[in-house]
């Protein structure tokens, strides 16, 4: 019969809804803030709250199995792993003065 | 529950081409894979004889050096992209692990199919590549030379690397999901034998590392046809970042090709010793090891670019460390060996080749690891021979020693063990004998890539192409011995080695579609070798 | 017996129709179905994550090129797509729903605002590649950047170095993300299709669950993209 999968309440994909529209006003309202090396910090976060939002619940995951969740958060860590090595070159060029920046 | 009172073999029904380009069955897409790699890996190796024709003399006078540079490139192209990687997942792979997880199938095989067609059609273009002029800007595809200066079809080798790519990703992503879901009752994660293991990390690595060289594909291509410079220096741009994306991917590939050839000898191992692999719980966990850490190590392909020292630093490192599962692994075959009741059939061989030719493939690798010494090998024919002992030593004696050990199983014939012995011989000599030279060479500066050398080098090089010729007579007597065995072999029994596994004891040679007579429900541990444990198998009735 | 092939053994017992052989139970091809398609979606992470790589680093490098490039977008129209893919990410999980309680009316109305919604970012975005165009702000051969006066006329746009960097990523990001969101509209109009022939119910939604899968994931790129993109330099306005 049908999976283990509970239908969501239409209340709730709405309130998401709300929620996600409501977290794009506020990302283009403070961007007109200067909040210095915060800037980068701040949209992101807002950015990856809204993700988490879809994933969690429009994406179902909340109602997948732990391997699914698993995959997921696997995928984005992997992801921080590229960026993490690769950026820890361009960082530390500046230490050795080498050309190149 | 019986699914089929007559067993027929997966050759025999249905019938007819259409059948067989049609289907659905990982037991005929695994062969459809089997023809069409043996196809690439004889092109590979006419680029591989041409370049090795040239190097018999030290001057430049067979080609010239823009040919040469196509040689060696189309080389790398084909024998990376069209042959080695999906070599041993995609014959071996596909054919066993459903088998050996006690399914009928793997979770998705309409995709699979789809994954054999995007493989020939990338194959196709790779082949266009070749007959519209080559391509000359090595298999690595460096920029600035690739987007801004190669006058050969870039472009188009690109899209068939991409294409290719998807293919390896199809593979890898059919893998994960059937290893999770569709095992058999009883089939718990550690009875699991470790050629499924070795196949889960490999579609690990092809997952999390094949998209990476697919967008570097295509921000190369964009750059070199719809002028999007992204590593131009001209705009700011920066070509080692093209370094960086493409060994992203390109070191873990290195791991896509060694680990399920590793998972092909632990299978061989347990056969040919009648024995309980030694410490499975570690050679199962450094497969994951292998692939996990393959992943932080891409920036020893750059110690010489311009990439910071103490990034440098931190990848040597990690780099040592890559090679201690592969260690454990080594020691754990060998550990298993000892005191195994070792029978010298053709398998006992090419396993033996495998071991000795690996270790000094990898062991040769911790001196590329080190920053110091690498600055003065890089570049040079160390790396060459570093890496074909892997490659062509490991990763094709794996595969060629599989096709041997899975061809009874596969085909329902067997073949002249002499022959295989012979084969197995021959390469392996023959192997020694081109490749340990070159790193003679590397060590005292001979560059790779060049069509030309000093005077007092052309021993060391004559002896290297002599080897290659002694290797092209393995395989092609390897070829010649399996394919009469296709039309005039003896009908393989079921386990013809007395191993144990499920595609040995619980079904024929070659199985029905559906795999198994009945359900298969799991109780033993994997390798059960104890005496009187090993059952005879299933037998075709029928065709 | 009387039915001795092997397809008349195997479907002895009863299964759904849309059960495929090698499964044996319809839980196990939803669960395989949607492990898969999220594994699918680790490779697709993976392709945008080298964009996103190029953009770190090369924001680093010229922090000035890109908050001028950043500068130079259409932040209302990014706002105004931004809104409209989360408006399809609510029709799709709608559909999906309405695929899981049967209900073909749900499915096929919220299939269709799905795929008007799509494309109506598809629309959005062409307009601002032509207004890309036009301010000759394309990397490469065309590249002349202006921008409009008050009264029309078009002057000389200065760019700091590396802003080339940014535009090329800004096409290649947006480029390859609309590639995607035309692949999701083509898989709703099967998806539609099928649901149009009333094939779905809740034992057999596993399609759409997936395709809804894939709109999601393209929904969460734009919504990285959108602030890296166009909202850098906003708080220094023109």
């Amino acid at each position: 019969m049908s999976t283990s999968h509970p239908v969501t309440a239409v209340r709730t994909y709405a309130a998401v809804f709300i929620a996600l529209l409501v977290g794009t006003g506020l990302t283009v309202y403070i961007a007109y803030f200067d909040f210095g090396f915060l800037n980068t910090f701040v949209a992101l976060t807002v950015a990856v709250t809204k993700a988490t939002l879809v994933v969690w619940y429009f994406m179902g995951v909340r109602y997948n199995t732990p391997l699914t969740k698993v995959v997921v958060v696997a995928g984005f860590f992997w992801l921080l792993i590229m960026f993490g090595l690769g950026m820890s070159d361009y960082l530390t060029r500046p230490w050795m003065g080498v050309p190149g920046r | 529950m019986l699914y089929d009172t007559a067993r027929h073999s997966y050759l025999d029904e249905p019938h007819g081409l259409a059948a067989w380009l049609l289907t659905r069955d990982h037991k005929r897409i695994a062969m459809l894979y089997v023809v069409s790699i043996a196809i690439f890996f004889a092109i590979g190796g006419l680029f591989a004889l041409g370049v090795r024709l040239e190097l018999l003399t030290p001057r430049g006078d067979l080609v010239s050096a823009d040919t040469y540079n196509k040689l060696f490139t189309m080389h790398g192209v084909i024998m990376i992209f069209f042959f080695l990687i999906p070599s041993v997942p995609a014959t071996l792979g596909n054919f066993l692990l459903p088998i050996m997880c006690g399914a009928k199938d793997l979770a998705f095989p309409r995709i699979n199919l789809l994954s054999w067609y995007l493989y020939v059609i990338g194959g196709t273009l790779g082949i266009a590549v070749v007959a519209l002029g080559g391509l000359d800007t090595g298999w690595t595809f460096y920029t600035p030379y690739s987007t801004a200066s190669s006058t050969t079809n870039v472009t188009l080798a690109g899209m068939a690397a991409f294409i290719a790519g998807f293919s390896s990703i199809l593979t890898g992503f059919n893998f994960i999901v059937t290893v999770h879901r569709m095992r058999a009752p009883g089939l718990t994660w550690f009875r699991l034998p470790l050629f499924v293991w070795a196949h889960y990390a490999t579609s690990l690595v092809m997952i999390l590392g094949t998209p990476v060289i697919a967008i570097t594909l295509v921000l190369m291509m964009a750059e070199r046809s719809l002028g999007l410079g992204i590593f131009d220096p001209r705009l700011g741009g920066d070509p080692v970042l093209f370094q960086h994306l493409f060994w992203f991917y390109s070191h873990p590939a290195v791991y896509i090709m060694i680990l399920p050839g590793m998972g092909v000898i632990s299978e061989m191992v347990a056969a040919v010793s009648r024995k309980q692999i030694f410490g499975y719980g570690f050679v199962a966990f450094s497969s994951l090891a292998i692939a996990i850490l393959g992943f932080l190590v891409w920036g020893h392909h750059l110690f010489v670019s311009s990439q910071s020292i103490y990034a440098g630093l931190v990848f040597s490192i990690i780099t040592m460390l890559v090679a201690v599962p592969s260690a454990v692994k080594t020691f754990n075959w060998t550990a298993t060996m000892y005191k195994g009741s070792i029978t010298w059939q053709s398998p006992t061989y090419w396993v033996i080749g495998f071991i000795g030719l690996f270790l000094i493939g990898g062991l040769t690798g911790l001196f590329l690891a080190t920053m110091g010494l690498d600055i003065h090998l890089t570049d040079t024919y160390f790396v060459v021979a570093h890496f074909h002992y892997i490659m062509v030593g490991g990763a094709i004696m794996a595969f060629l020693g599989g096709l041997n050990f899975w061809w009874p199983k596969m085909t329902g014939r067997m073949y002249s063990d002499s022959l295989s012995k012979a084969s197995a011989i021959l390469v392996f000599v023959g192997f020694n004998l081109t490749f340990f030279p070159q790193f003679v060479l590397g060590y005292m500066g001979m560059p790779r890539r060049y069509y030309a050398y000093p005077e007092e080098w052309q021993v060391l090089n004559v002896m290297s192409t002599a080897g290659a010729s002694v290797l092209g007579a393995g395989y092609t007597l390897m070829f010649c011995y399996l394919v009469y065995s296709l039309f005039n072999g003896a009908k393989a029994p079921a386990n013809p080695w007395g191993a144990k596994g499920l595609e040995w004891e619980d079904t024929s040679s070659p199985p029905p579609t559906f795999n198994f007579d009945k359900d298969v429900i799991v109780t033993e541990p994997a390798y059960d070798y104890r005496p009187g444990s090993i059952r005879p198998g299933p037998e075709v009735t029928v065709g | 017996m009387a039915d001795d092939t092997a397809a008349g053994i195997a479907h002895a017992h009863a299964h759904h129709p849309r059960q495929q052989h090698h499964f044996h139970s319809m839980d196990q091809q939803l669960e395989a179905s949607i492990l898969g398609m999220w594994v699918f979606l680790v490779t697709e992470i993976m392709f945008f994550g080298g964009l996103f790589l190029a953009y770190i680093v090369y924001r680093w490098m010229y922090p000035d090129a890109w908050i001028a490039g950043s500068n130079v977008l259409n932040v209302p129209l990014g706002a105004l797509n931004t809104a409209v893919l989360i408006c399809s990410s609510l029709t799709m999980a709608l559909a999906v729903r309405a695929a899981q309680v049967g209900s073909r009316r749900g499915q096929i109305v919220n299939l269709i605002l799905t795929i008007l919604l799509g494309t109506t970012f598809l629309v959005v975005k062409y307009f601002e590649y032509a207004e890309k165009f036009h301010h000759g702000l394309v990397p490469g051969a065309f590249w002349n950047p202006v921008h409009e006066l008050a009264d029309g006329t078009l002057e000389p746009l200065h760019l700091p170095g590396g802003a080339q960097l940014f535009f090329s990523l800004y096409f290649i990001m947006t480029g390859i993300h609309a590639a995607h969101m035309v692949v999701g509209i083509g898989l709703m109009l099967v998806i539609l299709a099928m649901a149009w022939k009333d094939m779905f119910s809740a034992e057999y939604y596993g399609p759409v669950e997936v395709s809804g899968l894939y709109w999601h994931f393209v929904d969460i790129v734009w919504i990285f993209l959108f602030p890296l993109l166009y909202l850098l330099g906003y708080h220094f306005g023109h």
